[in-house]
């Protein structure tokens, strides 16, 4: 998507470096997102593309480099400070709170808005966006089915009207035809022009839909993938991990 | 021995029992509260009421008017436990539960030690708090003689769990410490404010610390170190056989304990209550050995596969 290069990034991660435990997940891994882009990030197991997604939240401390969101640091602030300052991301495993109502999940997200205004259309939108989810609001979120469940988490994460939207592996778990689904919302949240970093295992269909595609191994971008390279995905991925 | 006479014992026993399991339901509820978003089993709130219990006997012997007496307990216990947060459970937050748990111990004896230093200046133990005694006479109703306190508790203790079950129904803040109960992580990716959820919900574990440190004044009016100690520790194991995950459950398993002690106590023979204990006790090592994951938990969930 053409964007302006002198404008500020809405992502900046300038050589971010994470450590288990004296194990690196993440090694001086430098990514940019420019304001409306969907940028994907695919690699095997362990390559650190969810720790990535963990360190720009907060919800791991971050050793070295900095990660910055519209041009201010977040490095050292607290989850909660990040999502209220315009991150929302969709948790692995989709983290629904399955006790509570659809609805209540979806106000729970309102939490992570900067101003109150606009909480109810934010709610109303989603349910405009995802019309399953609307119609079960007042259903326990438990009760809904994978696909469901996941456009819930999307929904939750939309309803803190994010200027950048961190998705940490969408499709996990979920057969193909709710993978379908999965997508297509995707491409709706980027016809509203939000910026999206996407993670995924699924390789050929993320570089076919985002913008700019990093694989990841060993916590390092080893290859950048544009749409055009989908077809030969799995023999570029195959060719520089082995 | 008429028979009239033993149906009136047993109304007596049934209304006391519930006044004692209403008391014990509003320390579970406080107690219940926190572990919910600290996962922290804070021994010390014994103490927090004993704190105020203190503040009610020292303003009664100052001659202070008794809403006076009882608004600077609730300034006092709310302090205490703000304090608490800050100094204590803040910089922990992040330690295992087993340090945690450890730390209210320290806290726990620390507050007593402190209470005893106080109360011994003038060369005696235990404070009288005259002023809210009066509240201890009985009225007769139906024939059953019921202290006011009794009504008290009862009408405080539905009333607070009312306005309670409200505020976490119907409130932002209420939802945001049901999530963070359940999943403390994902609520504050979400955006929740941990700081907020957990002052909050200390706030509320105060208020009803304040409620209860007046009742349990007016029922034992000779206030003492070890006051509301026996109590917490019943409560405690009374929130353990309800199911401690659940703030319900654990609410109701402090009312169930508040009241089988309250019902044991008014069947043994009077010479016998030195066994109540004994009998409480019985009857909890029964409920968990045959529901280990409390007694109103749904299904076997928890800790049943430790083996």
């Amino acid at each position: 998507m053409a964007s302006d290069s002198t404008e500020t990034p809405v992502l900046e991660i300038d050589r971010l470096s994470v450590f288990y435990g004296g194990v690196a997940a993440v090694r001086e891994l430098s990514v940019e997102v420019r304001r409306g882009e969907i940028v994907g990030l695919i690699g095997p197991n362990g390559a650190g593309k969810s720790t990535t997604l963990h360190a720009i939240m907060g919800a791991v401390p971050v050793h070295g480099g900095d990660v910055r969101v519209s041009g201010r640091s977040v490095r050292g602030r607290a989850p909660e400070s990040i999502a209220r300052s315009g991150v929302a991301l969709v948790p692995e495993g989709r983290r629904i709170f399955a006790e509570l109502t659809v609805e209540e999940n979806l106000r729970l997200g309102l939490s992570g808005r900067r101003s109150r205004t606009g909480s109810d259309e934010a709610v109303e939108e989603v349910y405009a966006l995802f019309p399953v989810v609307g119609e079960f609001s007042q259903r326990q979120a438990g009760a809904l089915s994978g696909g469901q469940q996941q456009q819930l988490a999307i929904g939750r994460a939309l309803v803190a009207s994010p200027d950048l939207l961190l998705l940490d592996e969408p499709s996990l778990g979920l057969a193909p035809r709710i993978v379908d689904v999965v997508f297509d919302a995707l491409g709706r949240i980027r016809e509203r022009g939000i910026t999206v970093l996407l993670v995924e295992q699924r390789a050929q269909r993320t570089v076919a839909f985002a913008d700019r595609t990093y694989l990841m191994a060993n916590g390092e971008v080893r290859l950048t993938l544009a749409p055009s390279d989908a077809d030969d995905t799995d023999a570029m991925v195959h060719a520089y991990l082995s | 021995m008429s028979g009239s006479f033993v149906a009136a014992l047993d109304a007596q026993t049934v209304v006391d029992a519930i006044g004692l399991g209403a008391v014990y339901a509003l320390m579970a509820v406080g107690i219940g509260l926190v572990f919910g978003v600290l996962r922290l089993v804070n021994f010390a709130y014994g103490q927090i009421v004993m704190a105020g219990a203190y503040t009610l006997a020292f303003t009664s012997q100052a001659d202070w008017p008794t809403w006076a007496g009882i608004a600077m307990c609730v300034v006092v216990v709310v302090a205490l436990s703000a304090a608490m947060d800050r100094l204590v459970f803040r910089p922990l937050r992040t330690q295992s539960p087993a340090v945690m748990l450890v730390t209210t111990f320290a806290v726990a004896f620390l507050l007593q030690n402190v209470a005893l230093l106080i109360d011994v200046r003038d060369d005696t133990i235990g404070e009288p708090a005259a002023s809210v005694a009066s509240l201890n006479r009985a009225i007769t109703v139906w024939g059953v003689d019921v202290r006011k306190v009794t009504i008290v508790a009862i009408v405080v203790a539905v009333v607070a769990l009312g306005l309670l079950a409200l505020l976490l129904r119907r409130t932002r803040i209420g939802l945001q410490m049901r999530a963070a109960a359940t999943d403390f992580g994902t609520a504050r990716l979400l955006g929740v404010r941990a700081n907020t959820v957990i002052g909050v919900a200390v706030l509320l574990s105060a208020l009803l610390a304040a409620a209860v440190a007046v009742i349990l004044t007016v029922q034992n009016p000779l206030v003492s170190p070890d006051f509301a100690l026996k109590d917490t520790i019943i409560v405690l194991v009374g929130v353990v056989v309800g199911g401690i995950d659940r703030l319900w459950t654990a609410t109701l398993g402090g009312f169930a304990i508040g009241f089988a002690t309250g019902v044991i106590n008014g069947a043994l023979p009077t010479d016998k209550t030195v066994f109540l204990p004994s009998v409480v006790f019985l009857l909890v090592i029964g409920v968990l050995l045959v529901r280990p994951a409390g007694l109103f938990a749904r299904g076997r969930s928890g800790l049943v596969e430790r083996l």
